[in-house]
């Protein structure tokens, strides 16, 4: 355990201390007319440093400033305050998580069918993975707003665009997965004249758990991202993508930080659920550690 | 199989195809006059229920699909809604397309047909079966074109937009993209050779690496917009930023993957660091470099075109789309989408290309699929 992490530790502690480098580098010009304009001069180096880890609208605003702004906007605030970026985050998980139960039964059904019928297979798959090099992300808000003057609004559209992104990853998985069962273990479920139905949740289906898993925690990620990128369109809606957009017009940049912190957090944690059940299905099918 | 020589789902096709046809025949009885060619692919589907009684090859299902597709595109009407048994038309040819494809691949697994070539047939058939259905539900149900407008209607708009679809792709593609997407995946690859001398090192990056890869990198396009401007240069550092992590990630884990009794053979060869890298080991990665190049070929491209949204001069795809639905000109939006889908997957096709010839002797290549 320790020789694992205690690399990661390092390279994070040297993260830290060039991101607090870069702060005082990047945020020195504008602090120096600040100074200027205060009449301050010779400055102390350490004293000058201080200065720009505190500004307003820093360039690159100082790791502490991003988790006092994160620690202000979650447990400070109101949950139900629409700067309480709890708030804001609840919204985006919400589309997230509904987008990826879409997209994995999606995909799921898919790769059923793919593995079961020979045409559709054959028609089926170069279009999903084409599919893909859409760039889909990139006019998320553009169907959002299609979806809108359907009267679409609110979770789905945005639940949607992350279903497009993560059926992609569970259908080439299973596919991969279902298709895992060696010929030898297909001929036994025949000797024992299992008919199709049991060959499915008896052989298939357990044996493309492993693949399964693995896209999904992949499925899982970009799920958020779409939900993100989704959320750009609609600026009344909420959502970290908001806090990102509303952020960058007002120069907020520290609100922009905590935001992208926020988001990676919550990738995290959602990864790590993903994985969690992993181990817990292993450990049913009695898989050992 | 029963006497036709068709399976139940096949079967079960042939009747839909059929009975969709002799529906069409009775309902659009009093207006034969409109359109006669729908008529006589009526009366034509219908005709194949014979294949009750009678041999009926699967060329002709197949030359059925297209005859209705055609027909029915043909007899459109330019205004309006289509009369009611325009649909079963559709409902017709889209079985006739899938019973087609159904025998198709039948017949390429007992071994009647190449594999090559008409392989390639079905997916091709696939994908037009949904542009008629697009065409044909659009322009039938008179879907308003704000919501969608029918690819004919995409088509005229990305003819007659050339010069300004082709200074966005310029703007986005080829100042945004390419350099970003060179400089992050070059930057990954440095990154990954020089990590790999030390497992301390090595020990460290993995799990960052890993992590940054899951992460939503595309939400830093705010702050580059505000670090370097809104011209093409901020774009291109946030394609940098999401293209690094998964190039780190995979060459790294490509610079293990030669085998201990090859790294043995380079060293009773007295190869050195260098020549083991060069030699064996940079090659041996190659598979999983690519699987990176393929991967950020389309995160590049969309992180491009979502960066435009956060600010751009006045060109460029993202610019183009964000505008385009402000103005409601769903067409034009939709004619940059098909330049970002031609472009994407262009992009796509050259790397897998590209890694046919240079890891031609992995085994996914040989064996013929990648």
């Amino acid at each position: 355990m320790a020789n694992r992490v205690i690399p990661v530790l390092t390279i994070l502690l040297a993260i830290l201390a060039f991101w607090y480098a870069a702060a005082i580098w990047m945020n020195a010009p504008w602090q120096d007319r600040l100074n200027a304009r205060a009449d301050l001069i010779d400055v102390p180096f350490a004293e000058f440093a201080a200065q720009t880890w505190a500004q307003d609208k820093p360039v690159l605003p100082a790791p502490h400033q991003v988790v006092s702004e994160i620690w202000n906007a979650t447990v400070a605030l109101e949950i139900t305050s629409r700067r309480s970026l709890a708030y804001h985050g609840w919204i985006t998980l919400s589309a997230t998580l509904l987008g990826f139960a879409f997209g994995t039964a999606l995909g799921v059904a898919l790769a059923v069918a793919i593995i079961h019928n020979d045409a559709s297979d054959r028609s089926l798959m170069p279009w999903i993975i084409a599919s893909q090099t859409i760039p889909i992300l990139a006019i998320a808000p553009m169907v959002v707003v299609g979806l809108g003057s359907v009267g679409l609004t609110g979770l789905v559209p945005k639940a949607l665009i992350s279903m497009y992104l993560s059926f992609f990853p569970v259908v080439v998985g299973m596919v991969k997965g279902l298709r895992s069962p060696e010929a030898i273990q297909l001929d036994l479920l025949r000797t024992y004249d299992a008919n199709g139905w049991q060959v499915f949740w008896k052989l298939r289906w357990p044996a493309a758990m492993p693949f399964l898993f693995a896209s999904m925690k992949v499925g899982i990620a970009i799920s958020l991202i779409g939900a993100v990128v989704a959320e750009l369109s609609n600026a009344s809606g909420g959502g970290l993508g908001v806090r990102l957009l509303t952020g960058s017009y007002n120069g907020q940049t520290v609100q922009i930080w905590a935001a992208l912190f926020i988001a990676a957090g919550l990738a995290a944690i959602l990864v790590a659920i993903v994985g969690s059940a992993e181990k817990w299905v292993n450990m049913r099918m009695g898989a050992r550690a | 199989m029963n006497r036709t020589g068709l399976t139940a789902m096949q079967f079960a096709l042939a009747l839909l195809a059929g009975g969709a046809a002799l529906l069409g025949l009775a309902f659009g009885f009093t207006s034969f006059g409109s359109a006669p060619q729908l008529t006589v692919f009526f009366a034509l589907g219908a005709a194949s229920l014979l294949r009750l009684a009678l041999p009926f090859s699967l060329w002709l299902d197949g030359a059925l699909m297209l005859f209705g597709a055609v027909a029915l595109i043909l007899a459109l009407p330019e205004e309006g809604a289509m009369p009611a048994h325009f649909w079963w038309a559709l409902v017709a040819s889209w079985a006739f397309a899938w019973l087609f494809v159904e025998r198709l691949s039948a017949a390429i697994r007992a071994g009647h047909l190449p594999e090559t070539g008409t392989g390639l047939v079905i997916p091709v058939i696939f994908g037009l079966a949904l542009l008629v259905a697009w065409e044909v539900i659009t322009r039938g149900a008179n879907v308003p074109p704000v919501l969608l407008p029918p690819p004919s209607a995409i088509w005229a708009r990305m003819t007659a937009e050339v010069p300004t679809l082709w200074a966005d792709f310029v703007q986005t593609f080829v100042k945004s993209v390419l350099p970003g997407y060179a400089i992050g995946c070059l930057a990954g690859l440095a990154v990954a050779i020089a990590v790999d001398r030390s497992p301390f090192l090595k020990a460290g990056v993995m799990p960052i690496g890993n992590f940054m890869s899951a992460l939503p990198i595309i939400g830093i396009a705010p702050i580059m917009v505000m670090w370097f401007g809104f011209d093409w240069q901020s774009k291109a550092a946030v394609v940098v930023a999401m293209t690094f992590f998964p190039m780190l990630v995979n060459t790294v884990a490509g610079l293990n993957a030669a085998s201990a009794i090859e790294r043995d053979l380079m060293h009773t060869y007295a190869a050195n660091n260098w020549q083991t890298l060069m030699k064996l080991r940079l090659p041996a990665a190659g598979p999983f470099i690519f699987n990176a190049l393929k991967i950020n070929s389309t995160l590049a491209l969309i992180g491009a075109i979502v960066a435009e949204f956060f600010g751009t001069p006045i060109v460029g795809m993202g610019f183009r789309i964000s505008t385009g639905v402000g103005r409601l000109a769903i067409d034009l939006v939709w004619a940059e989408i098909a330049v970002a889908a031609i472009a994407g997957s262009a992009f796509y096709g050259v790397i897998a290309l590209i890694e046919r010839g240079v890891t031609f002797w992995h085994p996914s290549v040989r064996g013929g699929r990648t």
